[in-house]
């Protein structure tokens, strides 16, 4: 399968040459550098004008896909998006600005693309990628690119990929690594043959909690455009049965065989027919009826002030990394990082309240749950970490 | 057999090693070593019953090992085995 080549020929219904659009003279000399390439020609950029493209996730990933595509000539960029613009994104997501913190992610995608080349078409979908959406909005592109930041869309991508018959171009970053596939094409493998099933919630830090390299992205995300490009041109070898793997810090690349799984319920068995609830099925939320534990409790920042300032008897654990306490901490908290809440819980005390705190809140959970295991009752967890607290409490503790 | 584990960046920084030398017959007895050697690797390669996890993929030089009998397929010197955990970072 590695040297499988697919156009999106195999994909859909791709006009004649003469059904194609016309470049305009415009177009004719912005594009001169493709045009006199014989693999791209006029033909191919006319391909790149009528195709529909559509991007999950405005952020990282889909900042260098957008821009290039953009630049390319890609007809129409569809982009999904909810999020605004925020001053922790600049450091990676090169289609916003300074000026555009605070804006809707798509109204900044839109003015950047536009500027790059008002010859593209964009399409916004202000909203959350949702099963009730999906296969809706998805059915209207050509193909797909996986640039979101959490295993449920990522999952629901892949099926709604699968059940209509779109190549989705996966790409996925965390701190160092990254990862880039062409996914959920008829004869290859997809997302559920590489992992049958996500990692419980708290398992896997979320790249806000983790980090991320800020030019990774930039690595993946070029990788990603340039296997759409091939794909809408039907040349080259792409990534089609071929998982490639990233790694920033020893700068190598690795490409491993991926082979279609004959017991995958998207893409092998099709056991999986319509879209699920994905939050639940990523460990998110508890299914109904179901007789799961959940017997943490929440506690919100001006709560928590409210207890200092009473001089309630708890306990604080931060449960960051020591180089995530060097930029901030809450007073009176003591640092134990969630790696080593095992090693540490005889340092604690089961008889006393125990309030537990990280970045976002993803972590301390994650603690208050192995906390819970080890026979730990009086145990709250703080919504929105340590940001929320210097949102909501004291603006003197940076925000990171 | 001796067999190289390669880690992604994530779970080198545990061991503070990018690769780990290891001996045994079977992908699971290679990482039953590494499990007793490295505590706190353990619990992000398998399920603490031993059983691999649907969201850490390894590879067996280029294959992935559920297509060569999963844990129990068979290593020979001087193979490389590659840890590869789901990431969703975007």
């Amino acid at each position: 399968m590695c040297e499988t080549t697919v156009s999106l020929e195999a994909a859909r219904d791709t006009p004649v040459t003469s059904e194609l659009p016309e470049l305009s003279e415009e177009e004719i000399l912005r594009y001169s550098r493709h045009l006199i390439l014989p693999e791209v020609a006029m033909a191919g950029q006319r391909r790149l004008k009528a195709a529909r493209v559509l991007l999950v996730g405005a952020g990282g990933l889909g900042s260098p896909v957008a821009l290039y595509l953009a630049a390319a000539g890609v007809g129409t960029l569809g982009l999904v998006d909810f999020d605004l613009v925020d001053r922790t994104n600049l450091q990676r997501q090169v289609l916003h600005g300074t000026s555009d913190v605070g804006r809707p992610k798509l109204d900044s995608a839109r003015d950047r693309i536009q500027d790059v080349n008002p010859n593209v078409a964009v399409e916004c979908f202000e909203t959350r990628l949702t099963s009730g959406n999906a296969l809706e909005i998805l059915r209207e592109f050509d193909l797909v690119i996986d640039g979101t930041d959490n295993f449920p869309t990522r999952y629901l991508t892949n099926d709604a990929c699968v059940l209509l018959g779109k190549p989705n171009v996966y790409g996925s970053i965390f701190r160092f690594d990254g990862q880039a596939s062409v996914l959920a094409v008829p004869e290859g493998p997809c997302y559920r043959c590489l992992f049958r099933e996500p990692p419980p919630p708290g398992l896997v830090p979320s790249c806000a909690e983790g980090g991320v390299l800020g030019v990774l992205p930039g690595l993946i995300g070029t990788i990603q455009a340039t296997e759409a490009i091939k794909l809408i041109l039907g040349i080259g070898e792409t990534l089609v049965g071929r998982l490639l793997l990233v790694d920033a810090l020893a700068l190598r690349f690795r490409t491993l065989r991926l082979r279609k799984d004959p017991e995958c319920p998207a893409c092998g068995t099709r056991s999986i027919r319509e879209l699920m609830d994905y939050e639940q099925f990523c460990g998110l939320k508890t299914a109904e009826g179901s007789d799961a534990e959940v017997s943490l409790r929440e506690l919100g920042p001006l709560e928590l002030a409210a207890w200092i300032q009473r001089g309630d008897d708890f306990d604080l654990i931060d449960v960051r990394e020591p180089h995530e306490w060097e930029i901030a901490r809450i007073p009176g908290a003591r640092l134990i990082p969630l790696g080593e809440i095992a090693e540490q819980v005889n340092t604690l005390s089961r008889e006393r309240t125990i309030v537990l705190h990280c970045k976002g809140g993803t972590r301390s959970a994650k603690a208050a749950s192995l906390l819970q295991a080890a026979g730990f009752q009086q145990l709250w967890n703080l919504t929105g970490g340590i940001s929320r607290w210097s949102d909501e409490v004291d603006p003197t503790v940076p925000r990171y | 057999m001796a067999v190289t584990l390669y880690l992604p960046a994530v779970l080198a920084k545990i061991v503070d090693a990018r690769s780990l030398d290891a001996s045994g017959g079977t992908v699971g007895e290679i990482v039953a070593d590494i499990a007793q050697r490295y505590p706190a690797l353990a619990p992000r390669l398998r399920e603490a019953s031993g059983e691999p996890y649907p969201f850490v993929t390894f590879y067996l030089n280029d294959e992935d090992i559920r297509f060569r009998g999963g844990f129990d397929a068979a290593v020979r010197d001087g193979d490389e085995l590659t840890v590869v955990p789901a990431i969703a970072g975007g």
